[in-house]
């Protein structure tokens, strides 16, 4: 399986360009179309804002990103030693309903889960592992 | 991202062109929070030239609505394409706002 990038930034908003920048340049040198391509933007902005949010509430910390190649799945690994957080176990927001009914909260998340193939997490050496797979075809 | 803004008739109609991001997306606000202290209460957000939104950005237009709701105003939209208008479909978005194909079809109506 190929490395294709590993980036290791400060958890800011201000990272969010490069990181983003440089996942859209590997996809599609990879031959991604713009779809898929878009899709990724989306769910790796989704897991980097929320890792810039809320991981580290005392004091800065970094995020890193890691994305290979395995065959015809493009994997997207975001990594952070913040606090404890399962994206995967979050309840789904409400998608209907008018404009107040609606609340912010958990669309992100949602938005992540819906676009890729695959959405994983896991909790290692203090740290959270979350990854994203988006297939070829 | 860059925010054109113009008056036609009376409503502001705000032209987004390229990325409407978590880190775009303040200065989205924070330019309707300025029309709406002004007494602007219509807002057309023209995406013909949008090519991404993410939850940020639909959070942006969530509670500027809910705010102009209160003074009776309203958002619409038009121009949506590609990933903007999946992620409007994915996320529910299409069914909270009015959403035309062009700008001038909804200059029409609103």
């Amino acid at each position: 399986m190929a490395v294709l990038i590993d980036l290791c930034m400060s958890a800011k908003l201000e990272s969010l360009g490069r990181l983003i920048g440089s996942l859209s340049n590997c996809a599609k040198a990879q031959g991604f179309e713009q779809g898929k391509i878009s899709s990724m933007e989306l769910a790796a902005e989704e897991a980097l804002v929320n890792i810039f949010r809320y991981a580290y509430p005392e004091a800065p910390g970094d995020v890193e990103m890691i994305c290979k190649l395995e065959g015809d799945r493009f994997t997207i690994e975001i990594i952070d030693s913040g606090i404890p957080f399962d994206v995967t176990a979050m309840p789904d927001p409400k998608v209907a309903g008018g404009v107040y009914d609606r609340e912010p909260g958990g669309l992100g998340i949602f938005l992540m889960q819906k676009v890729m193939n695959e959405v994983r997490y896991r909790r290692e050496n203090d740290r959270n592992i979350l990854t994203l797979i988006i297939q070829k075809d | 991202m860059k925010i054109d803004a113009t008056k036609e008739g009376n409503a502001v109609v705000m032209s987004l062109k390229g990325r409407l991001d978590a880190a775009a997306s303040s200065e989205f606000e924070t330019r309707l929070s300025d029309c709406i202290s002004k007494g602007d209460s219509n807002f057309l957000l023209n995406f013909t030239d949008l090519e991404y939104i993410s939850s940020a950005g639909l959070r942006s237009i969530l509670t500027t609505s809910k705010k102009l709701k209160e003074v009776n105003g309203k958002i619409v939209l038009a121009g949506l394409h590609g990933p903007v208008e999946e992620v409007f479909k994915i996320s529910g978005f299409i069914s909270i706002f009015r959403v035309f194909g062009t700008p001038e079809a909804a200059l029409k109506e609103i």
